[in-house]
């Protein structure tokens, strides 16, 4: 499939888009500054692997695109491979060196160089990446 | 018209975000060249002639503020860092000091951020009350519901003459007229208004007016408080420091300037401040009456365009000003205002800084086109052949 394809089919097919009020849930919100992009993120840990991950609210197609390919590639892996996973994103967003095939499908953004895009294609992963920092803060 | 003037529109683009700030004629941008290069000195403060030029230049802006919102007197006029400075002044330095527990201060749910947070401060600062006027059904304020929300507890109307997302021109001279007759207080954020049709202060009654340079062709950074004189007296300084103090020997013995200087403190964004005289200037020229009749052309127009695209939901069809707000169905705001971006066409999607509105419209966030005299025709058609074809903005949208 082209990524146009699949972008498409995450933003018109969102997976696990739905708010959670489950208390074993740890949650996030992320919002972009310049734009009104706001998501919530859910995700549950147990014995560091991520069982379920989930998101609700109001975005663009590439925010809520990325949103979905990013639950779908991280629910089941461990904390380690999340942040693994972030990190190669990040590294992908900023033209730095990255491993496509940690990355699966969220290759798709390769090209969203776009500075406000890029934002949009990073904004799950921030509120991903507050949630990792307050596990590793409690931790230590 | 006059697009000549305007080095930007020489560049392939189609600039529709006059709302978030203009574009600047050659003569202000000369004008302010020409400070750095010709008579770059300080202001108030040299004994040598290009210091007098740069005071005679800073004042003859004043001048041009003066008789362009009719003021009676140059010590009316403040210039600040923009409307929300002097928002924030006026809330800050005016009203902290007279309000009580349980006033009452009165603004609507569509007021632009710079007219909503400097009363929440206050609210919670001092115990006042927040009251929102409420909107009719297209989101206008009428004077009937202005009448029905006052109480003998109002103290302060704080409202933007015309407002950034709906577009609608406030009836100010009706509701000053109630205000002051039940001793409160009216300020007006013009920083929509201003750039766009004739205010005078005078006639309006208003106590207070807020505007910023930078969406009238002048540059950022500037900006204008007006007050009436009797109540600027009591306006105190946020800002002590060089330009405004007489003499001062210890805490107890600190003498401060009269208006205007008093309330100026530091160098003046002194570049800004002859630029925005300069853009008064270029405004005169044309004349505000013939900037407003273009653009209520030029909307009324575009709107004849959108109605019919049947995918196109228009939020305040009812405004008498530059503003249309819309949304396509099924598309978010951001995708289309990205996809009109790589056709070069600026314009804003979003919720416009009034986060509150969302709760009278339940339209979260939308496309707005601003209007400015220089817009055309010609470019309102590329954008209605762009917005016409739903599948081609969902195909190039991302």
């Amino acid at each position: 499939m082209d990524k146009r394809t699949i972008i498409m089919d995450h933003y018109n097919n969102p997976r696990n888009m739905k708010k959670i009020s489950d208390k074993n849930y740890l949650n996030e919100n992320t919002s972009n500054a310049s734009c009104i992009d706001n998501l919530d993120i859910y995700i549950k840990i147990e014995n560091d692997v991520i069982m379920d991950m989930a998101f609700s609210g109001e975005a663009c197609a590439i925010s809520v695109s990325s949103a979905s390919i990013m639950t779908c590639n991280l629910i089941g892996k461990t904390i380690n491979e999340a942040l693994e996973f972030l990190n190669n994103m990040e590294a992908m967003l900023n033209n730095q060196p990255f491993n496509k095939d940690i990355l699966n499908e969220a290759v798709v953004y390769e090209d969203t160089k776009h500075t406000s895009r890029k934002t949009c294609a990073w904004l799950p992963y921030a509120g991903l990446k507050k949630i990792l920092n307050n596990i590793n803060v409690s931790n230590n | 018209m006059n697009r000549e003037d305007f080095p930007m529109l020489k560049q392939d683009i189609i600039y529709f975000d006059n709302g978030a700030t203009s574009l600047k004629p050659q003569a202000v941008i000369d004008k302010m060249t020409e400070y750095y290069e010709k008579y770059s000195a300080n202001a108030h403060r040299g004994d040598y002639d290009i210091s007098y030029k740069v005071d005679m230049e800073y004042e003859n802006a004043r001048d041009e503020v003066v008789s362009f919102i009719n003021a009676k007197d140059k010590e009316e006029i403040i210039f600040t860092s923009g409307a929300t400075e002097a928002l924030n002044m006026i809330a800050t330095g005016f009203f902290a000091n007279i309000v009580e527990a349980g006033d009452e201060i009165l603004i609507t749910t569509s007021e632009h951020a710079s007219n909503v947070l400097p009363w929440f401060r206050l609210a919670k600062d001092y115990g006042c009350i927040i009251n929102y006027i409420p909107l009719d059904d297209n989101l206008h304020v009428t004077i009937d519901n202005v009448k029905k929300s006052i109480s003998p507890r109002t103290k302060i109307i704080a409202l933007a003459h015309i407002t950034n997302v709906v577009g609608d021109v406030r009836p100010i001279k009706e509701i000053t007229k109630l205000a002051h007759e039940n001793n409160i207080f009216v300020v007006v954020d013009g920083a929509q208004s201003v750039p766009h049709l004739s205010v005078d202060v005078q006639d309006l009654d208003i106590d207070f007016l807020a505007f910023s340079a930078h969406k009238m062709l002048g540059p950022t950074g500037t900006g204008v408080l007006y007050g009436k004189k009797e109540l600027l007296e009591s306006l105190e300084p946020i800002n002590l420091g060089g330009g405004m103090n007489e003499s001062f020997d210890s805490p107890n013995e600190v003498y401060l300037k009269e208006l205007p200087t008093r309330l100026e403190a530091g160098t003046p964004n002194i570049a800004g401040v002859i630029g925005l005289g300069e853009a008064i200037r270029y405004l005169k020229k044309i004349g505000i009456e013939k900037i407003r009749e273009r653009e209520i052309h030029l909307r009324e127009y575009l709107i004849e365009k959108l109605v019919k695209l049947p995918h196109v939901d228009i939020i305040n069809l009812e405004a008498d000003s530059g503003i249309v707000t819309f949304n396509i169905d099924g598309i978010f705001s951001q995708d289309v205002a990205y996809f009109l971006n790589k056709y070069n066409i600026c314009v804003r999607a979003g919720n416009h800084c009034a986060k509150i509105l969302k709760n009278a419209t339940g339209v979260t966030n939308s496309l707005r086109i601003s209007l400015y005299f220089y817009n055309t025709e010609t470019e309102i058609d590329e954008l209605i052949e762009l917005l016409k074809n739903k599948d081609k903005i969902m195909e190039e949208m991302i």
